[in-house]
């Protein structure tokens, strides 16, 4: 049921306005509300905060459905809920849930995630933003980058250096920021290939002062905290990659059976049929990589590799589903005419965000090779 | 005054799906295909919902779906979008009934409950025969008003302004209820089913009705109580291919009428 509410949301209310929402650069604010008055936004918080604690194989399930409409609306509600409500419902003191958590289940508040800065993307451990205990407080200066939602989002999980005198692992923290505190700045927008609709920024921090009660679980939890959300990040984007490969997939079918050339459908010929065929067994073997993972996370079993496997692979065959469905459509797929256009621009960061294909690459030789000396 | 409201639905074979008929043409392949609630029941639950939620009292709303087991996903849906409780009339007995021997049926159903309105689909989109409405409320003895593209429930809450929407023109009737109203598209916006609803839904209860429950004879009830009896299935002829016939117009009436007369043989 919750897939096919998905379904139909995305169906009859995303799909017709995704492509004039890439185009125009534009957040859809209206839809990302209303997935909040379905519920959407509040799949991994326990019903007493005012989720559905529907878990993480349910929100997969959903996830597909908005990321085949639209890539920008999917990455939306993929860091609102794994990589910023989850963290809360992890490590946040029962305060910070309490005043959190309520208001993001229905989407009143969004949530974003800060941890990428100018000079720290793929290492993060090296994240030079700072921050410094003041009494009370805490005063941050730094800036981060590459931020989803940055320009729309109520509640910020940001990773900061509280210590820099320790291991560089073991000296940052997370706080929980709003962007009406003094001193925070949203100060760029990207103007991107991709997911056009979605806003990526810049944020400055300058002498920004956040209550020490803020911080989520304790000083120096930072980094572990940021690696565990981004495993179950690295399950959304993942399930990203699924949604635009199955939209490759059901745009190259219509088009298969419609188009002709040499005098019949091109679905006829044995190219055509070998690409699809090709597309169709990529995304099935993606699908499962995702649903495995999700389940593992939702037994609270270790995940990390199977997350990174599933990432990876995901975004891999969504580039190549991308492209061979413009290449199915030919001349016209190249054209803004047609959906497979914005499918392959989305397409690309998959590979990017949330850990590179390099990334995950030595993640998961990490979990293999455990003797080296 | 609390009112008790009831929408009828039914489960369908999706509009998008490919209907195949079985080998010997007596029924349609339902094995594999996709089943929905009706689309124009969809209307009727909606609207039930409605009353319920503008009356802010004690009112409440029962699905009620007559079929095999499938129909369960249907009533579900419905309980997740705020019905209180869903009623599964299921019996092989029930099997191969048309709309008279179905709505005798909903209609002993319906006695059990008491409802003061019933909203179903004016339509089902699988037989379109257009007619369970109709048949239940005279089996009933209710008021009925059919393809209704607005309602309002008078201040008494014992009667009711219904706009019917036929051909022509909007027909504006007033009725007293009990009523059974069938709904036409453009009646309301039906709702999605959001996750709480979801999650309220998997603890409603869904009640199951059989032949006993309903105190009919089996002789009156399925196949055996239908009054039409359906002898097969075809598939639509093929199509064939257009021609179209150019030139200038008297030309293209010379034309038209040769091929009448020689080739489609009407004239």
């Amino acid at each position: 049921m919750i897939q096919q509410t998905a379904r139909s949301f995305a169906d009859n209310e995303i799909a017709p306005v995704a492509d004039q929402f890439s185009r125009e650069g534009k957040f859809p604010a209206d839809i990302v509300r209303r997935l909040g008055e379905l519920g959407f936004m509040g799949m991994l918080i326990p019903e007493e905060y005012g989720g559905t604690g529907f878990g993480n194989f349910c929100l997969v399930l959903a996830l597909e459905e908005i990321n085949r409409a639209c890539a920008s609306t999917g990455v939306t509600m993929s860091v609102h809920n794994s990589l910023c409500t989850g963290p809360i419902i992890h490590w946040a003191s029962d305060e910070l849930k309490q005043k959190y958590l309520p208001k993001m289940a229905t989407g009143e508040l969004l949530g974003a995630y800060a941890l990428s800065e100018p000079d720290a993307g793929s290492d993060p451990a090296s994240l030079s933003c700072g921050a410094v205990k003041d009494g009370n407080e805490y005063v941050l200066n730094g800036s981060k980058n590459f931020i989803t939602t940055g320009q729309e989002a109520d509640v910020f999980i940001a990773m900061v250096r509280t210590d820099p005198e320790v291991k560089k692992t073991r000296g940052i923290s997370a706080f929980i920021l709003e962007p009406g505190m003094k001193g925070f700045e949203v100060t760029k927008k990207e103007d991107k290939l991709g997911i056009r609709a979605s806003s990526t920024v810049q944020l400055v921090f300058e002498d920004l002062r956040v209550p020490a009660s803020q911080m989520l679980a304790e000083e120096g939890m930072g980094f572990k905290i940021a690696m565990h959300t981004l495993d179950g990040g690295r399950i959304g984007i993942a399930t990203q990659g699924v949604g635009i490969a199955q939209a490759c997939l059901d745009e190259s079918i219509k088009y298969a059976e419609e188009r002709e050339a040499f005098g019949k459908q091109i679905g006829h010929f044995q190219m055509i049929q070998w690409k699809l065929a090709d597309m169709a067994m990529r995304i099935e073997a993606a699908r499962h990589l995702v649903y495995n993972a999700s389940r593992l996370k939702d037994e609270g079993k270790p995940h990390s590799k199977e997350a990174s496997i599933a990432k990876l692979f995901s975004s891999e065959i969504c580039n190549e589903c991308a492209r061979q469905a413009v290449q199915i459509h030919g001349g016209a797929g190249y054209t803004v005419d047609f959906k497979v256009e914005r499918f392959f621009r989305d397409a690309r960061i998959t590979e990017i965000y949330e850990g590179t294909s390099e990334i995950q690459r030595i993640v998961i030789s990490r979990q293999l090779l455990k003797n080296l000396h | 005054m609390v009112l008790k409201l009831v929408a009828l639905i039914k489960n369908v074979p999706d509009t998008e799906a490919k209907i195949k008929i079985n080998a010997d043409g007596s029924a349609i392949e339902s094995q594999g295909i996709k089943f929905v609630i009706n689309p124009y029941d969809e209307y009727a639950v909606e609207q039930a919902l409605l009353i319920k939620e503008a009356l802010k009292d004690d009112t409440t709303v029962t699905v009620i779906s007559l079929g095999p087991d499938r129909v369960v996903e249907s009533l579900r849906t419905a309980l997740a979008m705020g019905a209180d409780e869903a009623i599964h009339v299921n019996d092989p007995a029930f099997e191969g009934g048309d709309s008279q021997a179905n709505a005798r049926v909903l209609a002993e159903t319906l006695k059990t409950v008491g409802p003061d309105l019933v909203f179903c689909g004016k339509q089902g989109i699988d037989f379109d025969a257009a007619q369970t409405p109709a048949a239940v409320a005279e089996y009933l003895g209710f008021s009925q008003a059919l393809i209704a593209v607005e309602f309002e429930l008078g201040e008494d809450k014992q009667t009711a302004t219904v706009t019917r929407r036929v051909e022509g023109g909007d027909e504006i009737l007033d009725i007293t209820l009990p009523a059974v109203v069938s709904c036409e598209k453009g009646l309301n916006e039906p709702r999605y089913a959001s996750l709480p609803g979801i999650m309220k839904a998997k603890k409603k209860e869904i009640k199951t009705v059989t032949l006993a429950d309903v105190g009919l004879a089996a002789e009156q009830v399925g196949a055996a109580g239908a009054k039409s009896d359906v002898t097969g299935f075809q598939p639509l002829p093929e199509r064939t291919a257009v021609k179209i016939i150019a030139g200038a117009a008297d030309d293209q009436v010379k034309e038209l009428v040769k091929l009448l007369r020689q080739e489609a043989k009407v004239v």
